[in-house]
């Protein structure tokens, strides 16, 4: 039995499924929210680039980078959002997050 | 012999994603997710997209999750109060990921199997040269499109984090090369015997 793409869509399948359970369970510590995201992302990538090299075609490896290029940027846009709102409130829960709310 | 380290690699990679969400350290989600972050990228290698493996090492090792593990240590929180209701959700949580992973399963077993074809550098001699041939050519505006977000995240995260404490130095080099003498000597005739 041959490597086939739906042996890596399943584990892609699997990583988000993974990701999005974490989002739920973890609801109120906004760090691992983060961190199951990151997987989401990373879920993605495997996914682009399992399509780019069992079809012969090379854009879903670009597709990738710039999907970690914007996974990168938003963990760093993330996590700053997140040491601001320690700084100001002492806590990272995310049931602390209404300080906007009118 | 492809398929079993393909199995061996995919089994990690599930078992590190579970432990990145139900791990009760934070710290320790972290080390599960850069696990999970080294052996897809031994995937990568296996069906032979190298330069993507090794991207997904430098980037979302060595630079997104060293950023997690720093934020985790520097944040002085309760982690343990956070994650209180882990149980309390997790029938609802497992409820809808059954039904994502049935949905998503289904579309790939629908489709599958044909594509046993693997290229991982059409028209090149190695996967670098692959991507590197079409990257500066026909994908260039996304090429600068990436560079641009990655400056304005890099802005981002830097105006949001500095901050200008009350009561410390700072060097104001406008207010320095200002100065006139004027402004910071003072001549006092002194008279013989009196002192100032």
């Amino acid at each position: 039995m041959d490597l086939t793409l739906s042996h890596y869509l399943v584990l892609s399948a699997f990583l988000f499924t993974v990701g999005v359970v974490g989002i739920f369970v973890n609801r109120k510590n906004i760090i691992v929210i983060l961190m199951a995201i990151e997987l989401i992302l990373l879920s993605v990538n495997l996914n682009l680039v399992a399509f780019s090299v069992f079809s012969g075609t090379i854009a879903g490896q670009i597709f990738a980078m710039l999907v970690l290029t914007v996974a990168a940027a938003e963990a760093a846009v993330g996590l700053a959002i997140l040491v601001v709102f320690f700084r100001l409130r002492g806590d990272i829960s995310v049931d602390a997050v209404d300080m906007m709310k009118g | 012999m492809e398929v079993i380290a393909f199995w061996i690699l995919a089994v990690i990679v599930g078992a590190a994603a579970v432990f990145v969400i139900a791990a009760r350290n934070p710290v320790h989600s972290v080390l599960w997710l850069i696990l999970s972050f080294f052996t897809s990228a031994a995937l990568l290698v296996l069906i032979g997209a190298e330069f993507l493996a090794m991207l997904l090492v430098v980037v979302y090792v060595g630079a997104v999750a060293v950023l997690f593990l720093f934020v985790v240590m520097m944040l002085d929180v309760d982690f343990v109060e956070l994650k209180q209701g882990f149980l309390s959700y997790l029938p609802f949580a497992a409820l809808i990921g059954l039904a994502f992973f049935a949905e998503i399963a289904m579309v790939s077993f629908a489709g599958g199997g044909e594509g046993t074809r693997i290229q991982p550098s059409p028209g090149a001699d190695s996967n670098a040269e692959a991507i590197g041939l079409v990257m500066y050519t026909d994908y260039l505006l996304l090429f600068q499109a990436a560079g641009i977000i990655l400056l304005v995240a890099m802005i981002g995260a830097i105006v949001l984090t500095l901050r200008h404490r009350p009561h410390v130095k700072r060097q104001n080099i406008a207010q320095q090369t200002s100065r006139r003498r004027a402004d910071a000597t003072e001549l006092v005739d002194v008279a013989p015997g009196k002192g100032i």
